[in-house]
């Protein structure tokens, strides 16, 4: 009856719209936790969980950080920095010392694409994918689709075009492998530098100006330039790209409605979003900001417990509560 | 398999004899609404805590503050029985300082519920009194806990359940226990 998400959160490529709804459905009343004067449930009490980040982030670690917090488990924060050694050998020996230590869940981040379900295999205890390589970053597209749902109500129907560099972005392929499944309109725009070959068969529009894009869309989620980019010859310069793709006032007032504006952060002001857009009445980033503790509970929450068939069963069997 | 045996405990118009009464025990309890808040546990409870606090009203004409408390995150059994994959809504009017709190469910069973709600309880707050009303009290208790308002007491066996049904949530009121051939 019910449905699970198994053993680990990787992307959400591998997901059923069901399960995509299961943990939008699961994140709607941990908003409201996070609301009490005492923001704190026992709910995971006892599970202990690391946070294990091969690469930097402010926002997503602590974000996951407050949601297992919130949720009474007992965290531990590793921040592997810089290291030489190759990426395989490296993540089988912590995956073996953290098996060791009988830790729970693992909160990972990686350089390297595939590293999360790479980690998944090799150990029992339940693994988040909290963005690898340019492969996925599900807790982010799923807060962008709570975000949404909350705002219009329902997904299904939606245009929403990603802006930017396509091409390395992960957040890129988690929305759209989210929004498909529910039944969105996907757009792409962005220079044909940063844009994968062969896009269109995904299922999304492309778009080669950001004009169009914003005439066909309802929702612009902007994505962050990694400024390095520049250096390695992507795209000319800062200021070339603001004049082309960015998303500025005066372009979105040519549009025919109003568009919702997203961004996984952290912004760029100035270079891929304009700062009277980011702040604007159509901006949605800091609703985005609140919800993605919301989603990251929802999924420890139904990854701790992990045993769908068992409630199943306790629910056929038991008597009224 | 055979179908289901279905013994009807309470009819409309015995439940809502039931709900009467303990809208007056409630009263009597409270020494009036001054303080009063009604808390319903998910699901049921929520709609016979409404049903209590409107009988309260058109006897008080007071409006008694109502709210909604889902325990499902202070199970102690989410190792056993898995998550629940959908959590109702958590709303608590105001903070519940200095207040007189009834909780309302639907069914007194193993205390469980109890528990997990008084602990929940204490988050928002510290009540002058919490005080437990509750529709059925089947018996079976596995923890120290009794209720203080019960609209009916029936003994049934672990194999069976008590069903209750409310008009908002199932089109009509009664109760049921239902054995599993």
């Amino acid at each position: 009856m019910s449905v699970g998400l198994g053993k680990d959160l990787v992307g959400l490529e591998p997901l059923s719209a069901e399960q995509i709804r299961l943990i939008l459905d699961t994140a709607e009343p941990f908003k409201e936790v996070s609301e009490r004067p005492i923001k704190k449930v026992p709910a995971l009490r006892g599970k202990t969980i690391v946070n294990l980040f091969f690469e930097p982030s402010t926002r997503t670690r602590i974000s996951f950080e407050f949601a297992e917090k919130r949720l009474s488990a007992d965290t531990v924060n590793v921040v592997a920095t810089g290291s030489s050694v190759q990426k395989g050998e490296t993540l089988v020996d912590t995956a073996r010392n953290l098996e060791a230590m009988r830790i729970d869940m693992v909160v990972i981040r990686h350089p390297s694409s595939g590293a999360a379900e790479f980690l998944g295999r090799r150990i029992r205890s339940n693994v988040i994918n909290a963005g690898d390589g340019q492969h996925e970053h599900p807790t982010q597209a799923l807060l962008d689709l709570l975000t949404l749902r909350d705002k219009y109500g329902r997904i299904a129907g939606l245009k929403v075009c990603l802006v930017g560099d396509i091409l390395h972005s992960r957040v890129a392929r988690s929305n759209i492998w989210g929004l498909l499944k529910l039944g969105a309109e996907v757009g792409v725009c962005g220079p044909d530098t940063l844009m994968p070959r062969g896009i269109e068969e995904l299922g999304v529009c492309r778009f080669r100006r950001i004009e169009e894009a914003i005439a066909w869309a309802d929702v612009l989620n902007v994505l962050r330039l990694q400024l390095e980019r520049m250096e390695r010859g992507f795209i000319p310069s800062i200021r070339e790209y603001y004049r082309v793709f960015g998303v500025t006032l005066e372009r979105l007032e040519r549009a025919p409605r109003p568009l919702t504006i997203m961004h996984p952060g952290p912004m760029n002001r100035g270079v891929e979003i304009d700062s009277r857009v980011a702040d604007g009445p159509h901006s949605v980033i800091l609703d985005q900001v609140t919800n993605g503790v919301a989603v990251r509970m929802a999924v420890l929450y139904l990854l701790a417990g992990g045993r769908p068939e068992l409630a199943d069963a306790a629910k056929r069997g038991g008597g009224a509560e | 398999m055979t179908r289901p045996e279905r013994t009807t405990i309470l009819d409309a118009r015995a439940l809502s004899r039931a709900l009467q009464r303990m809208a007056v025990q409630v009263l009597e309890l409270a020494h009036g609404t001054d303080d009063l808040v009604l808390i319903g546990i998910q699901r049921r409870g929520v709609e016979l805590a409404e049903r209590i606090a409107k009988l309260i009203e058109q006897a008080e004409g007071v409006v008694v503050p109502r709210g909604a408390l889902d325990i499902t995150l202070y199970r102690d059994d989410l190792e056993t029985v898995g998550p629940k994959p959908v959590i109702g809504a958590t709303h608590i009017p105001g903070d519940l300082t200095g207040k007189h709190v009834v909780i309302v469910d639907d069914v007194l069973y193993t205390g469980r519920t109890a528990r997990a709600a008084l602990d929940e309880l204490a988050d928002f707050g510290r009540p002058k009194r919490i005080s437990l009303c509750v529709l059925v009290d089947r018996g079976g208790r596995e923890l120290p806990i009794q209720p203080d308002i019960v609209g009916k007491q029936v003994k049934v066996n672990p194999g069976e359940r008590v069903e209750v049904l409310v008009e908002e949530l199932d089109g009509r009121d009664q109760v049921d226990v239902v054995r599993s051939a």
